[in-house]
Protein backbone atom coordinates (compact mmCIF):
# COMPACT_ATOMS: atom_id res chain seq x y z
CA UNK A 1 0.00 0.00 0.00
CA UNK A 2 1.49 3.37 -1.16
CA UNK A 3 0.58 5.78 1.82
CA UNK A 4 1.51 8.85 -0.31
CA UNK A 5 -1.74 10.12 -0.80
CA UNK A 6 -2.03 10.61 3.37
CA UNK A 7 1.00 12.21 3.77
CA UNK A 8 0.71 14.47 1.22
CA UNK A 9 -2.95 15.57 2.10
CA UNK A 10 -1.79 16.23 5.86
CA UNK A 11 0.94 18.43 4.16
CA UNK A 12 -1.15 20.24 1.41
CA UNK A 13 -3.68 20.54 4.61
CA UNK A 14 -1.19 22.06 7.58
CA UNK A 15 0.31 24.78 5.24
CA UNK A 16 -3.01 26.10 3.74
CA UNK A 17 -4.82 25.64 7.57
CA UNK A 18 -1.41 27.91 8.74
CA UNK A 19 -1.94 30.45 6.01
CA UNK A 20 -5.52 30.76 6.12
CA UNK A 21 -5.54 31.10 9.69
CA UNK A 22 -3.15 33.71 10.19
CA UNK A 23 -4.98 35.89 6.99
CA UNK A 24 -8.25 35.05 8.35
CA UNK A 25 -7.74 36.30 11.53
CA UNK A 26 -5.98 39.17 10.93
CA UNK A 27 -8.16 40.42 8.32
CA UNK A 28 -11.34 39.22 10.82
CA UNK A 29 -10.27 41.38 13.61
CA UNK A 30 -8.84 44.43 11.13
CA UNK A 31 -12.16 44.73 9.50
CA UNK A 32 -13.92 44.14 13.29
CA UNK A 33 -13.14 47.28 14.30
CA UNK A 34 -14.08 49.10 11.03
CA UNK A 35 -16.85 49.89 9.21
CA UNK A 36 -16.74 51.35 5.64
CA UNK A 37 -17.81 52.34 2.19
CA UNK A 38 -18.05 48.54 0.08
CA UNK A 39 -17.50 46.55 3.53
CA UNK A 40 -20.10 44.22 2.86
CA UNK A 41 -18.87 43.54 -0.25
CA UNK A 42 -15.39 42.97 0.49
CA UNK A 43 -17.18 40.25 3.05
CA UNK A 44 -19.15 38.67 0.41
CA UNK A 45 -16.00 38.70 -1.99
CA UNK A 46 -14.52 36.59 0.65
CA UNK A 47 -17.28 34.07 1.33
CA UNK A 48 -17.51 33.40 -2.36
CA UNK A 49 -15.61 30.30 -2.87
CA UNK A 50 -18.30 29.02 -0.42
CA UNK A 51 -21.09 28.78 -2.91
CA UNK A 52 -19.41 28.53 -6.22
CA UNK A 53 -18.88 25.07 -7.66
CA UNK A 54 -15.20 24.17 -6.84
CA UNK A 55 -14.30 23.80 -10.48
CA UNK A 56 -15.37 27.55 -11.02
CA UNK A 57 -12.57 28.49 -8.30
CA UNK A 58 -10.33 26.37 -9.85
CA UNK A 59 -10.66 28.16 -13.52
CA UNK A 60 -10.33 31.28 -11.62
CA UNK A 61 -6.68 29.84 -10.30
CA UNK A 62 -5.98 28.46 -13.62
CA UNK A 63 -6.44 32.32 -15.22
CA UNK A 64 -4.27 33.75 -12.52
CA UNK A 65 -1.41 30.78 -11.81
CA UNK A 66 -1.53 28.83 -15.49
CA UNK A 67 1.32 29.21 -17.75
CA UNK A 68 -0.09 32.25 -19.19
CA UNK A 69 -2.17 33.58 -15.95
CA UNK A 70 -1.46 36.93 -14.31
CA UNK A 71 0.72 35.51 -11.85
CA UNK A 72 2.01 32.02 -13.47
CA UNK A 73 3.38 33.92 -16.30
CA UNK A 74 5.36 36.68 -14.03
CA UNK A 75 6.22 33.73 -11.70
CA UNK A 76 7.74 31.56 -15.09
CA UNK A 77 9.47 34.41 -16.21
CA UNK A 78 11.31 36.11 -12.82
CA UNK A 79 11.72 32.71 -10.73
CA UNK A 80 11.14 30.31 -13.55
CA UNK A 81 8.85 28.46 -11.21
CA UNK A 82 5.33 26.98 -11.97
CA UNK A 83 2.66 26.22 -9.70
CA UNK A 84 0.25 24.32 -11.66
CA UNK A 85 0.72 20.40 -11.74
CA UNK A 86 2.29 20.89 -8.18
CA UNK A 87 1.51 20.21 -4.59
CA UNK A 88 1.78 24.10 -3.85
CA UNK A 89 -0.92 24.33 -6.51
CA UNK A 90 -3.19 22.02 -4.08
CA UNK A 91 -2.03 24.55 -1.39
CA UNK A 92 -3.06 27.29 -2.89
CA UNK A 93 -6.73 25.29 -4.07
CA UNK A 94 -7.15 24.70 -0.52
CA UNK A 95 -6.14 28.10 1.02
CA UNK A 96 -8.52 29.44 -1.57
CA UNK A 97 -11.85 27.36 -0.77
CA UNK A 98 -10.74 26.97 3.24
CA UNK A 99 -10.59 30.63 3.90
CA UNK A 100 -14.08 31.55 3.96
CA UNK A 101 -14.56 29.18 6.94
CA UNK A 102 -12.06 30.86 9.24
CA UNK A 103 -12.85 34.20 8.26
CA UNK A 104 -16.72 33.49 8.92
CA UNK A 105 -15.87 31.86 12.12
CA UNK A 106 -13.44 34.83 13.47
CA UNK A 107 -15.30 37.43 11.94
CA UNK A 108 -18.14 35.72 14.58
CA UNK A 109 -16.06 35.23 17.42
CA UNK A 110 -14.90 38.51 17.68
CA UNK A 111 -18.16 40.04 16.99
CA UNK A 112 -19.55 38.50 19.96
CA UNK A 113 -16.75 39.71 22.24
CA UNK A 114 -18.00 42.01 24.70
CA UNK A 115 -15.86 45.32 23.88
CA UNK A 116 -15.83 46.80 27.39
CA UNK A 117 -13.47 44.23 27.92
CA UNK A 118 -11.55 45.16 25.23
CA UNK A 119 -12.05 48.81 26.87
CA UNK A 120 -11.03 47.90 30.41
CA UNK A 121 -7.39 46.73 29.66
CA UNK A 122 -7.26 49.99 27.35
CA UNK A 123 -8.25 52.47 30.41
CA UNK A 124 -5.77 50.11 32.32
CA UNK A 125 -2.66 51.39 29.97
CA UNK A 126 -2.58 48.37 27.50
CA UNK A 127 -1.21 48.35 23.51
CA UNK A 128 -3.81 47.43 21.20
CA UNK A 129 -1.16 44.81 21.08
CA UNK A 130 -1.49 43.82 24.67
CA UNK A 131 -5.44 43.74 24.09
CA UNK A 132 -5.62 41.56 21.20
CA UNK A 133 -3.08 39.03 22.87
CA UNK A 134 -4.65 38.92 26.29
CA UNK A 135 -7.96 39.52 25.96
CA UNK A 136 -9.26 39.22 22.50
CA UNK A 137 -7.31 36.37 21.63
CA UNK A 138 -8.23 34.00 24.38
CA UNK A 139 -11.27 34.72 25.04
CA UNK A 140 -12.21 34.03 20.80
CA UNK A 141 -10.23 31.00 21.22
CA UNK A 142 -13.29 28.89 21.26
CA UNK A 143 -14.67 30.30 17.75
CA UNK A 144 -11.37 30.38 16.08
CA UNK A 145 -10.04 26.91 17.05
CA UNK A 146 -13.53 25.66 15.42
CA UNK A 147 -12.84 27.66 12.05
CA UNK A 148 -9.27 26.32 12.26
CA UNK A 149 -10.54 23.22 12.31
CA UNK A 150 -12.87 23.60 9.65
CA UNK A 151 -10.60 25.12 7.33
CA UNK A 152 -8.15 22.20 8.06
CA UNK A 153 -11.35 19.47 7.29
CA UNK A 154 -11.81 21.38 4.26
CA UNK A 155 -8.40 21.83 2.89
CA UNK A 156 -8.18 18.17 3.60
CA UNK A 157 -11.11 17.06 1.59
CA UNK A 158 -10.46 19.62 -1.22
CA UNK A 159 -10.86 18.25 -4.66
CA UNK A 160 -12.44 20.43 -7.29
CA UNK A 161 -10.16 23.38 -7.19
CA UNK A 162 -7.26 21.17 -6.44
CA UNK A 163 -7.86 18.52 -9.41
CA UNK A 164 -8.41 22.00 -11.69
CA UNK A 165 -4.78 23.32 -10.70
CA UNK A 166 -2.36 20.79 -9.82
CA UNK A 167 -4.33 17.85 -11.40
CA UNK A 168 -3.22 14.18 -10.59
CA UNK A 169 0.27 13.08 -10.39
CA UNK A 170 0.85 10.09 -8.42
CA UNK A 171 3.40 10.61 -6.13
CA UNK A 172 2.85 14.54 -6.64
CA UNK A 173 -0.21 15.70 -6.42
CA UNK A 174 -2.36 12.51 -5.08
CA UNK A 175 -3.88 13.60 -1.81
CA UNK A 176 -6.46 11.46 -0.31
CA UNK A 177 -9.66 12.96 -2.05
CA UNK A 178 -7.50 12.57 -5.40
CA UNK A 179 -6.29 9.18 -4.52
CA UNK A 180 -10.26 8.03 -4.18
CA UNK A 181 -11.84 9.47 -7.48
CA UNK A 182 -8.63 7.98 -9.76
CA UNK A 183 -8.83 4.62 -7.70
CA UNK A 184 -13.14 3.73 -8.38
CA UNK A 185 -12.66 5.66 -12.09
CA UNK A 186 -9.69 2.76 -12.69
CA UNK A 187 -11.96 0.07 -10.65
CA UNK A 188 -9.63 -0.24 -7.40
CA UNK A 189 -12.60 -0.54 -4.96
CA UNK A 190 -10.48 -1.87 -2.18
CA UNK A 191 -8.07 1.07 -2.48
CA UNK A 192 -10.88 3.76 -2.77
CA UNK A 193 -12.84 1.97 0.50
CA UNK A 194 -9.45 1.88 2.33
CA UNK A 195 -9.24 6.01 1.62
CA UNK A 196 -12.78 6.63 2.49
CA UNK A 197 -12.17 4.72 5.95
CA UNK A 198 -9.56 6.39 6.51
CA UNK A 199 -10.93 10.07 6.08
CA UNK A 200 -14.37 9.21 7.50
CA UNK A 201 -12.58 8.26 10.82
CA UNK A 202 -10.15 11.42 10.65
CA UNK A 203 -13.36 13.96 10.36
CA UNK A 204 -15.48 11.92 12.42
CA UNK A 205 -12.98 12.06 15.34
CA UNK A 206 -12.00 16.01 14.66
CA UNK A 207 -15.76 16.74 15.26
CA UNK A 208 -16.11 14.49 17.82
CA UNK A 209 -12.63 15.98 19.47
CA UNK A 210 -13.62 19.87 19.17
CA UNK A 211 -17.35 19.30 20.33
CA UNK A 212 -15.60 18.13 23.54
CA UNK A 213 -13.11 20.18 23.68
CA UNK A 214 -15.86 23.19 23.62
CA UNK A 215 -17.82 21.52 26.05
CA UNK A 216 -15.08 21.59 28.69
CA UNK A 217 -14.35 25.36 28.07
CA UNK A 218 -17.34 26.66 27.83
CA UNK A 219 -17.45 27.30 31.60
CA UNK A 220 -14.31 28.53 32.19
CA UNK A 221 -15.01 31.12 28.65
CA UNK A 222 -18.47 31.88 29.22
CA UNK A 223 -19.75 35.36 30.76
CA UNK A 224 -20.15 36.36 34.07
CA UNK B 1 -8.09 68.28 39.58
CA UNK B 2 -10.22 67.48 36.55
CA UNK B 3 -11.50 70.14 34.23
CA UNK B 4 -13.82 69.00 31.53
CA UNK B 5 -15.96 71.13 28.48
CA UNK B 6 -17.48 69.58 25.58
CA UNK B 7 -19.63 69.48 23.20
CA UNK B 8 -20.72 66.27 21.42
CA UNK B 9 -23.69 65.26 18.66
CA UNK B 10 -25.31 62.06 19.89
CA UNK B 11 -28.71 60.45 18.22
CA UNK B 12 -31.28 62.92 19.99
CA UNK B 13 -29.85 65.61 20.92
CA UNK B 14 -26.25 67.77 21.03
CA UNK B 15 -24.47 66.93 24.29
CA UNK B 16 -22.95 70.42 25.89
CA UNK B 17 -21.55 70.25 28.93
CA UNK B 18 -19.19 71.62 31.42
CA UNK B 19 -17.81 71.06 35.27
CA UNK B 20 -14.24 70.90 37.40
CA UNK B 21 -13.92 68.20 39.59
CA UNK B 22 -11.28 68.30 42.54
CA UNK B 23 -10.48 65.15 45.29
CA UNK B 24 -14.55 65.00 45.66
CA UNK B 25 -17.34 62.73 44.65
CA UNK B 26 -19.22 63.99 41.85
CA UNK B 27 -22.20 62.21 40.96
CA UNK B 28 -23.91 62.50 37.70
CA UNK B 29 -27.77 61.45 37.54
CA UNK B 30 -29.93 61.49 35.13
CA UNK B 31 -32.00 59.13 33.36
CA UNK B 32 -31.09 56.77 31.07
CA UNK B 33 -30.12 57.98 27.77
CA UNK B 34 -29.42 61.59 29.36
CA UNK B 35 -25.49 60.77 28.37
CA UNK B 36 -24.20 60.27 31.53
CA UNK B 37 -22.44 57.70 30.21
CA UNK B 38 -20.77 59.25 27.31
CA UNK B 39 -19.03 61.75 29.91
CA UNK B 40 -17.25 59.13 31.50
CA UNK B 41 -16.02 57.31 28.32
CA UNK B 42 -15.08 61.16 26.73
CA UNK B 43 -12.79 61.79 30.10
CA UNK B 44 -11.47 57.69 29.72
CA UNK B 45 -10.92 58.37 25.87
CA UNK B 46 -13.13 55.40 24.82
CA UNK B 47 -14.89 58.46 22.67
CA UNK B 48 -13.91 61.46 21.66
CA UNK B 49 -16.06 65.09 21.70
CA UNK B 50 -16.77 66.82 18.72
CA UNK B 51 -15.27 69.95 20.28
CA UNK B 52 -14.24 71.02 23.72
CA UNK B 53 -11.45 70.66 26.30
CA UNK B 54 -10.42 67.58 28.97
CA UNK B 55 -7.56 68.62 31.13
CA UNK B 56 -6.19 66.32 34.20
CA UNK B 57 -4.10 67.50 36.74
CA UNK B 58 -2.11 69.67 33.94
CA UNK B 59 -2.33 67.08 31.41
CA UNK B 60 -4.55 67.61 28.01
CA UNK B 61 -6.57 64.66 27.40
CA UNK B 62 -8.66 66.41 24.38
CA UNK B 63 -8.18 69.62 22.65
CA UNK B 64 -10.13 70.66 19.55
CA UNK B 65 -8.11 70.04 16.67
CA UNK B 66 -5.66 68.33 18.54
CA UNK B 67 -4.98 64.21 18.72
CA UNK B 68 -6.87 63.10 21.52
CA UNK B 69 -4.46 61.50 24.03
CA UNK B 70 -5.16 57.58 24.05
CA UNK B 71 -7.35 55.62 26.49
CA UNK B 72 -4.32 53.62 27.48
CA UNK B 73 -1.92 56.72 28.33
CA UNK B 74 -4.24 58.51 30.88
CA UNK B 75 -4.18 57.11 33.84
CA UNK B 76 -7.48 56.52 34.38
CA UNK B 77 -9.49 54.11 36.70
CA UNK B 78 -12.75 53.04 35.13
CA UNK B 79 -15.13 50.81 36.97
CA UNK B 80 -17.49 49.64 34.29
CA UNK B 81 -20.81 49.22 34.82
CA UNK B 82 -21.19 44.94 35.52
CA UNK B 83 -17.54 45.34 35.89
CA UNK B 84 -16.23 44.08 32.72
CA UNK B 85 -13.81 41.75 34.79
CA UNK B 86 -11.94 39.53 32.43
CA UNK B 87 -13.49 36.22 32.80
CA UNK B 88 -10.25 33.90 31.74
CA UNK B 89 -8.29 35.39 34.41
CA UNK B 90 -8.01 35.12 38.13
CA UNK B 91 -9.26 37.74 40.27
CA UNK B 92 -5.42 38.16 40.99
CA UNK B 93 -4.69 38.57 37.71
CA UNK B 94 -7.56 40.88 36.54
CA UNK B 95 -6.20 42.87 39.72
CA UNK B 96 -2.49 42.90 38.45
CA UNK B 97 -3.65 43.56 35.05
CA UNK B 98 -2.68 47.17 34.70
CA UNK B 99 0.06 47.13 36.66
CA UNK B 100 3.53 47.99 34.82
CA UNK B 101 6.23 45.21 35.62
CA UNK B 102 9.03 48.22 36.39
CA UNK B 103 6.39 49.78 39.23
CA UNK B 104 5.62 46.44 40.57
CA UNK B 105 7.71 47.08 43.62
CA UNK B 106 5.74 50.32 44.51
CA UNK B 107 2.74 48.67 43.66
CA UNK B 108 3.08 46.02 45.64
CA UNK B 109 2.05 47.96 48.90
CA UNK B 110 -1.01 49.87 46.88
CA UNK B 111 -2.77 45.99 45.86
CA UNK B 112 -2.52 44.62 48.94
CA UNK B 113 -3.58 47.52 50.85
CA UNK B 114 -6.68 47.60 48.27
CA UNK B 115 -6.93 43.97 48.77
CA UNK B 116 -7.19 44.52 52.67
CA UNK B 117 -9.59 47.40 52.71
CA UNK B 118 -11.77 45.43 50.39
CA UNK B 119 -11.49 42.40 52.06
CA UNK B 120 -10.88 40.51 49.25
CA UNK B 121 -7.81 38.65 49.72
CA UNK B 122 -9.44 35.37 49.90
CA UNK B 123 -10.32 35.09 46.35
CA UNK B 124 -7.37 35.75 44.36
CA UNK B 125 -7.30 32.54 43.29
CA UNK B 126 -10.52 32.73 41.79
CA UNK B 127 -12.27 33.30 38.63
CA UNK B 128 -14.70 35.82 38.51
CA UNK B 129 -17.77 33.76 37.85
CA UNK B 130 -17.17 31.62 41.05
CA UNK B 131 -17.21 35.34 43.07
CA UNK B 132 -20.56 37.26 44.42
CA UNK B 133 -21.58 40.34 43.09
CA UNK B 134 -20.79 42.41 45.83
CA UNK B 135 -17.17 40.37 45.44
CA UNK B 136 -16.91 41.11 42.02
CA UNK B 137 -17.52 44.98 42.68
CA UNK B 138 -15.10 44.82 44.80
CA UNK B 139 -12.35 43.47 42.46
CA UNK B 140 -13.26 45.51 40.14
CA UNK B 141 -12.65 48.63 42.58
CA UNK B 142 -9.19 47.27 43.25
CA UNK B 143 -8.40 46.25 39.78
CA UNK B 144 -8.96 50.43 38.80
CA UNK B 145 -7.45 51.69 41.82
CA UNK B 146 -4.15 49.59 40.77
CA UNK B 147 -2.55 51.40 38.84
CA UNK B 148 -2.97 54.22 40.84
CA UNK B 149 -5.09 56.66 38.60
CA UNK B 150 -5.68 59.88 38.99
CA UNK B 151 -9.33 60.36 38.53
CA UNK B 152 -11.44 57.16 39.17
CA UNK B 153 -15.12 56.95 36.68
CA UNK B 154 -17.61 54.27 38.09
CA UNK B 155 -20.29 53.66 35.66
CA UNK B 156 -23.51 52.93 37.69
CA UNK B 157 -21.31 50.48 40.36
CA UNK B 158 -23.97 49.06 42.63
CA UNK B 159 -27.04 48.80 40.24
CA UNK B 160 -26.22 45.12 39.67
CA UNK B 161 -26.59 44.92 43.47
CA UNK B 162 -28.98 43.43 45.70
CA UNK B 163 -29.90 46.34 48.73
CA UNK B 164 -28.00 44.90 52.03
CA UNK B 165 -24.69 44.71 49.66
CA UNK B 166 -25.18 47.99 48.15
CA UNK B 167 -25.56 49.78 51.41
CA UNK B 168 -22.33 48.00 52.47
CA UNK B 169 -20.40 49.06 49.01
CA UNK B 170 -21.91 52.99 49.43
CA UNK B 171 -19.84 52.81 53.25
CA UNK B 172 -16.82 50.95 50.71
CA UNK B 173 -16.81 53.62 48.18
CA UNK B 174 -16.47 56.62 50.46
CA UNK B 175 -14.01 54.91 52.95
CA UNK B 176 -12.27 54.34 49.63
CA UNK B 177 -12.54 57.81 48.45
CA UNK B 178 -11.27 59.18 52.21
CA UNK B 179 -8.25 56.97 51.61
CA UNK B 180 -7.57 57.74 48.03
CA UNK B 181 -8.34 61.63 47.64
CA UNK B 182 -8.98 61.49 43.95
CA UNK B 183 -11.52 62.76 41.86
CA UNK B 184 -14.30 60.61 41.39
CA UNK B 185 -17.02 60.63 39.18
CA UNK B 186 -19.58 58.69 39.69
CA UNK B 187 -23.05 57.47 37.19
CA UNK B 188 -26.12 57.13 38.70
CA UNK B 189 -30.16 56.82 38.42
CA UNK B 190 -30.83 56.38 41.46
CA UNK B 191 -31.19 59.78 43.21
CA UNK B 192 -30.88 58.23 47.24
CA UNK B 193 -27.72 56.62 46.04
CA UNK B 194 -26.23 59.99 44.33
CA UNK B 195 -27.46 61.87 47.65
CA UNK B 196 -25.90 59.40 49.85
CA UNK B 197 -22.46 59.18 47.72
CA UNK B 198 -21.76 62.75 46.30
CA UNK B 199 -20.29 65.59 47.60
CA UNK B 200 -21.68 67.33 44.48
CA UNK B 201 -24.89 66.26 42.31
CA UNK B 202 -24.98 67.00 38.40
CA UNK B 203 -28.35 66.31 37.21
CA UNK B 204 -28.14 65.68 33.53
CA UNK B 205 -31.22 65.59 31.08
CA UNK B 206 -30.35 65.20 27.07
CA UNK B 207 -27.11 66.03 27.74
CA UNK B 208 -27.36 69.31 29.52
CA UNK B 209 -26.58 70.13 33.13
CA UNK B 210 -30.18 70.71 34.36
CA UNK B 211 -29.30 71.29 38.12
CA UNK B 212 -26.40 71.38 40.11
CA UNK B 213 -26.76 70.34 43.93
CA UNK B 214 -24.04 70.57 46.88
CA UNK B 215 -24.84 67.98 48.89
CA UNK B 216 -22.26 67.56 52.44
CA UNK B 217 -19.16 67.49 53.84
CA UNK B 218 -18.38 70.24 51.09
CA UNK B 219 -16.12 72.16 53.50
CA UNK B 220 -14.20 69.03 54.46
CA UNK B 221 -13.28 68.99 50.85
Amino acid sequence: MDYSPLILSLKVAVISTFFVFLAGVFIAYLLSKRDFFGKSILEALFLLPLVLPPTVVGFALLILFGKKGWIGSWLLEWFDFQIVFTWIGAVIASIVVSFPLMYQSAAAAFESLDERLSNAARTMGASEWRVFWTVVFPLAWPGLLAGLVLSFARGLGEFGATLMLAGYIPGKTDTIPMAIYFAVESGQMEKATFWVVIIITFGFSLILWVNWWSKRNIRRFSRM
Amino acid sequence: MLSVQLTKQLAHYEMAIQFDVGAEILVLAGPSGSGKTTVLNCVAGLLHPDSGLIVSKDRLFYKSGEKPLPARDRQIGYLFQDYALFPHMTVEKNIWYGVKKKQYKEDLHTVKQLLHVLGIEHLLQKYPHQVSGGEKQRVGLARALATRPSVLLLDEPLSALDKETRQQCQEELLRLHNIWQIPFIIVTHDLDEAEKLGDRILYLDQGHIADEKPIKHLATV
